[in-house]
């Protein structure tokens, strides 16, 4: 195992316990309270990543979340996750990490070899090259694949870990704990009011962490944090998370915050639920999100080595690491001076500052006076090199347009280089509530400026870069949102802050020139995540992507797992450079949510499994799963498809329930039909506008088949309607339209009759329904003790009556869905299950077979009975179906009857419903085949007649029958089509009447 | 995610409503003579404003009663909640209803002579 070495001088991090965890297969040390990536800084590794594209060598860039180079497999097995940046990895005993995106190791990755085709694969080569030919796609995309992408997920593996989803009302939520966020929730805390602030880190403090030059009240800026940590803790109405992103601004104030509750707990302890969502909804909302340090854009800035300055200084200064022996600082503003002087400090030799300005500011001047700082004033690095370490750099006086150096470069060796190219104000969450950017042509970034929903930005995320000037801004536009939430304003309320002054005055050169035209010389990288270089801005803008949307595709820059967080404004302000535009023209993209990357899992919570949907089971489930049934998904009910005995096929069981169903009896369990309880006085009369046929002339105890229409007249629900008593109906719908027909049937209440006196009720589970066909059925009934009377004389087709059978109250439906005699018989849902059983044991002696929703379907083809969203799709109106019949020309009107008379209802090449006899009775269509005119295989597509809908073996027809919607389908009646089959084979059918068995309609009666 | 005020049962999340468009479209019975076009206006034909927006909501998961609110399209601001068959009273509600095309649509007219 390895000790670190790069630590530090008696830097408190050095009495805290050690932990030892694993990276690529090796033991490394690191001390309790490390980051991933401070414990590999103190043990010297410098390069921790490879590049997306071109396989380069790169070092941590950042100490934050927004650092794109140090990507990380953390765990192993089924707890592995990709892509977690070095920054936000806490170190602990056990903690097992591998490197991404290289092959075979970290320091020798063959992939690299894409570094040498570099001018071959330039933005937008995937659209380029490998568009021809395009039978070579497949190979392509293989390659591609391979290629491409940073970590590996644990596809193989299912997540074992627990997921949760949380609700929360809040006065003010605040994002971001730093010194902005702790001072707001502290006077907010004190108002009373209910707070939750939130922060990405496990420490609350934000900057504060990582300088030592900043005191608060007195206390150094990180004893403070902890100061108001505490208080904060000892108030009811403040809720801290720490560990946790806001990752997500939605509308009219409800935030998503990722909390990480267990990732930095060793395996053993990890009891609790690994990371929550939480859903907030705040009245008022306080972004204190902070600042990102820009990088320079230099050619070969992403050689390990060159890092962030504020990095440098934090790593020093919270965990006692040192990056370099030799520093290089590069600025083009005061704060990297900070950087010097931390490292100074800690003893690391400084090479000297290379400071891009003509001048620095007199807060600088003074307070350097004392250090023996040698400043290149007006000078850059314009070029820096090295492979997996920086090893020189190029130092030159810069023209004034800055657009060139002014004289031959210098060389300095040097290993490493602390730069800083200014501060963007972090305006992710702003911008996702909707609120507008302004740019400052001063300072170089854009702040928020007109705000959307109700929030405010503060400290940093609102441009402010001085201490004492954040610490007023926050406790103005606390007191603000104070008066929001109506609570009285805090006018007492001062902090002080007292710090080395420096002021924040940028020469913002957003793309530094090395004496070589652009392109070469080097890459200089604008997005390090995914090798985006100033050439590839420039090749864009060049072909034509000259809109900052444009430029974000065809480049990426801006996208993967970092969304730009340091890459953004440098590369917008080179399309702006380019076209010789204002920034604030140019603009922004669109922020969007996430705003740091969060887990599927935590967003599925534990929706997932068998909670993902809710499952419907019937009454008479357990009696189907004791019988061997197989189930199908119908809607959110689970439904007997099958009931296999013995080693049955699915084919030989559904032949043999289909032909017991019509020479015996069949059984079928169907209380998933969605039924509706309709009362009102005018009850009739809504159903004749909903419906396409005649209501009100329905005799009590009659039931009558109905179909509905929407109001363009094609076909959206049918069932049968019955009515009780002279304001009263029982209707029922399909199984899976149940819930739409009944929203249906209330918005045209509520919107356009609500004059009508009529109320809805589900009462779909209410009722066990249990269907009894066959020419069987009446008998078995009738030794059921049922005390109706069931001849024909006494109890019509399309009727009801109510009785008993044994102790079990019954409505009895005669109705029909097979064609043969049929009994449909509701009772209460509680006594579904008995009544089934007791039909079960009396219908031994007449051989009544259970069936399924297959035989059900194969049962109703055979009679031509359509099923609603099989036989149609939404495009198909009554009369394709040949059911005119059903439509009154009678009522004055019903929703879809001005519709059926539009032109292209009556025009001649509609879809037809019509029936298939294949030529070989025993060839089955599949479903969704489609027809073609007979000898037009060769030109299949120009000659489509239309689907088939249905098909099946018709056990009682004994051969294949099939339905389906053809052009002009009924004047083909006699006359062959053909149906090309996927396989190449050619089937031949000739076109029918939809009604394959008892074409009369006779076998209702019983036979 | 919206947080919609029911008249009936309150403030609650977008989730538990569906969203049924534009609203005060009237539909025009069958005894109101339209040609194919101007069946197809009322039909077909929704108004799609950048800005303010009278429309249509059903608390399917809650008291299941359709309510009209007025939206502004940028940014999701609800400038009135109220009740299915009447006018918004709101300035902005008032100014959406006029602005809508639909006032001008023979569908609408002739429906509403009838």
């Amino acid at each position: 195992m390895k000790t670190g070495n790069r630590r530090v001088h008696k830097h408190p991090i050095t009495s805290q316990k050690v932990v030892i965890f694993t990276f690529d297969g090796k033991k490394y040390s690191a001390y309790k309270g490390d980051t991933l990536a401070s414990a590999l800084i103190s043990h010297n590794i410098k390069v921790v990543g490879r590049s997306f594209k071109y396989h380069r060598p790169r070092g941590l860039l950042s100490i934050g979340s927004e650092e794109p180079n140090a990507l990380f497999r953390v765990g192993t097995g089924s707890k592995a996750e990709p892509n977690i940046p070095a920054t936000q990895i806490e170190v602990f005993d056990g903690l097992v990490v591998e490197s991404q995106n290289r092959w075979p190791s970290l320091k020798f990755d063959l992939g690299s070899i894409n570094s040498f085709f570099a001018r071959l694969i330039p933005a937008g080569f995937y659209y380029k090259t490998f568009m021809w030919p395009s039978s070579m796609w497949k190979k392509y995309e293989w390659f591609i694949r391979h290629a491409a992408g940073l970590g590996k997920a644990a596809y193989d593996h299912q997540d074992p870990d627990r997921y949760e989803h949380l609700h929360y009302h809040c006065d003010v939520l605040i994002a971001g704990g730093g010194l902005s966020g702790l001072i707001s929730a502290y006077m907010l805390g004190l108002s009373g009011a209910k707070v939750l602030l939130a922060d990405e880190k496990n420490e609350l403090g934000g900057s504060l962490l990582f300088e030592d030059d900043i005191k608060i009240d007195g206390s150094k800026g990180i004893v403070w944090a902890k100061k108001i940590e505490q208080q904060l803790s000892d108030m009811n109405n403040v809720k801290v998370l720490k560990r946790s992103c806001v990752f997500g601004y939605h509308d009219h104030n409800f935030l998503t915050i990722a909390e990480r509750c267990s990732d930095h707990l060793t395996e053993s302890s990890k009891t609790i639920s690994r990371h929550k969502l939480w859903k907030v909804r705040s009245k008022q909302v306080i972004i204190a999100q902070g600042m990102h340090e820009r990088p320079l854009v230099i050619s070969g800035n992403d050689i390990p080595g060159v890092m962030l300055s504020s990095a440098v200084r934090g790593y020093i200064n919270k965990y006692g690491v040192i990056p370099g022996n030799s520093v290089l600082v590069c600025t083009n503003n005061d704060d990297a001076y900070r950087t010097a002087i931390t490292l100074y400090k800690a003893g690391v030799k400084i090479l000297g500052i290379v400071d891009s300005r003509n001048e620095q500011s007199s807060d600088i001047l003074k307070i350097i006076k004392k250090y023996d700082f040698k400043v290149f004033l007006g000078y850059v690095v314009s070029s820096i090199y090295g492979k997996n370490n920086v090893r020189s750099v190029e130092v030159a006086p810069i023209s004034k347009d800055a657009k060139d150096i002014s004289a031959l470069p210098f060389k300095i060796s040097t290993d490493l280089v602390a730069m800083s190219g200014g501060w963007t104000p972090i305006v992710s969450l702003f911008s996702q509530s909707g609120g507008k950017l302004e740019w400052v042509e001063k300072e170089g970034f854009f702040k928020p400026a007109n705000h959307n929903q109700s929030n405010l930005s503060i400290g940093g995320s609102n441009g402010n870069f001085d201490f004492q000037e954040c610490i007023d801004d926050t406790i103005k536009k606390t007191n603000e949102i104070l008066v929001r939430i109506n609570k009285r304003k805090n006018t007492k309320f001062t902090m002080a802050a007292s710090y080395p002054k420096f002021s924040y005055t940028p020469r913002n050169i957003w793309s530094v020139p090395n004496g070589r035209i652009v392109g070469k010389g080097g890459k200089a990288f604008i997005d390090f995540q995914n090798d985006v270089t100033v050439s590839d801005i420039h090749l864009a803008s060049r072909e034509g992507y000259q809109s900052v949307e444009h430029l974000k595709r065809y480049t990426t820059t801006g996208m993967a797992t970092d969304q730009g967080k340091t890459s953004n404004i440098n590369a917008l302000a080179n399309l702006a450079n380019i076209l010789q535009k204002p920034i604030e023209e140019v603009g922004t993209t669109t922020f969007r949510m996430p705003y740091t990357p969060t887990t599927l899992g935590n967003i599925g919570g534990r929706d997932i499994k068998n909670l993902f949907d809710p499952i419907r089971l019937t009454r008479i489930n357990e009696w189907h799963n004791d019988n061997n049934a197989k189930f199908e998904h119908v809607g959110q009910w689970m439904r007997a498809w099958y009931y296999p005995k013995n080693n049955e096929t699915f084919d030989e069981t559904v032949a043999r329930e289909v032909y017991s169903a019509r020479n015996s009896a069949g059984i079928l369990d169907a209380s998933t039909l969605g039924k509706i309880d309709i009362k009102g006085v005018d009850a009739a009369k809504f159903l004749d506008l909903v419906y396409t046929n005649s209501w009100s002339n329905l005799k009590i105890g009659k039931c009558r088949y109905g179909l509905m229409l929407k109001d363009d007249g094609m076909v959206m629900d049918d069932g049968v309607t019955s009515r009780l008593g002279t304001d009263h109906f029982h209707m029922t719908t399909t199984t899976g339209g149940a819930a739409n027909v009944l929203n249906w049937l209330e918005e045209w209440h509520q919107t356009e009759w609500p004059h009508l006196k009529v109320y809805f009720t589900s009462v779909t589970e209410s009722w066990s329904v249990i269907s009894v066909s066959g020419p069987k059925s009446r008998a078995i009934l009738d030794a059921s003790n049922c005390s109706i009377d069931l001849t024909n004389e006494n109890f019509e087709f399309m009727s009801f009556k109510e009785g008993m059978i044994e102790n079990i109250p019954v409505r009895v439906f005669r109705i029909s869905f097979t064609g043969e005699l049929s009994f449909e018989i509701n009772t209460p849902a509680r006594y579904g299950l008995q009544l089934w059983k007791k039909l079960i044991e009396v219908g031994k002696e007449f051989d009544l077979t259970p069936y399924g929703t297959e035989a059900m379907h194969v049962l109703r083809a055979e009679r031509g009975f359509v099923i609603v969203g099989q036989e149609t799709d939404g495009s198909v109106s009554p009369y394709d179906l040949g059911m005119g019949w059903i439509v009154s020309k009678k009522k004055h009107d019903f929703i879809g009857k001005r519709s059926l008379e539009r032109e292209s209802m009556s025009a001649s090449n509609r879809k037809e419903l019509v029936g298939l006899l294949t030529d070989d009775p025993k060839k089955v269509i599949p479903e969704g085949a489609h027809a073609i005119e007979k000898g037009a295989e060769n030109l299949p597509e120009k000659n489509i007649l239309g689907h088939v809908t249905s098909s099946y073996y018709s056990p009682n027809c004994r051969r294949s029958i099939a339905m389906a919607l053809l052009k002009d389908g009924r004047s083909r009646k006699g006359s062959n089509v053909s149906i090309p089959l996927l396989n190449g084979e050619l089937v031949e059918a000739k076109v029918v009447n939809p009604i394959f068995f008892d074409p009369n309609g006779v076998r209702k009666n019983g036979i | 995610m919206l947080n919609i005020k029911c008249p009936n049962c309150g403030y609650r999340d977008e989730s538990e409503f569906s969203c049924g468009g534009e609203a005060h479209i009237i539909r025009p019975g069958y005894e109101v003579q339209l040609s194919d076009k101007d069946w197809a206006e009322y039909l077909f034909m929704r108004y799609n404003p950048k800005g303010n927006f009278t429309e249509r909501w059903f608390h399917a998961h809650g008291c299941r009663k359709w309510f009209n609110i007025v939206r502004n399209t940028i940014t999701n601001e609800i400038y009135e909640v109220y009740s299915a068959g009447s006018l918004p009273k709101s300035t902005e509600g008032r100014s959406a209803y006029k602005s809508n095309w639909r006032r001008h649509s023979q569908a609408e007219i002739k429906a509403l002579k009838k």
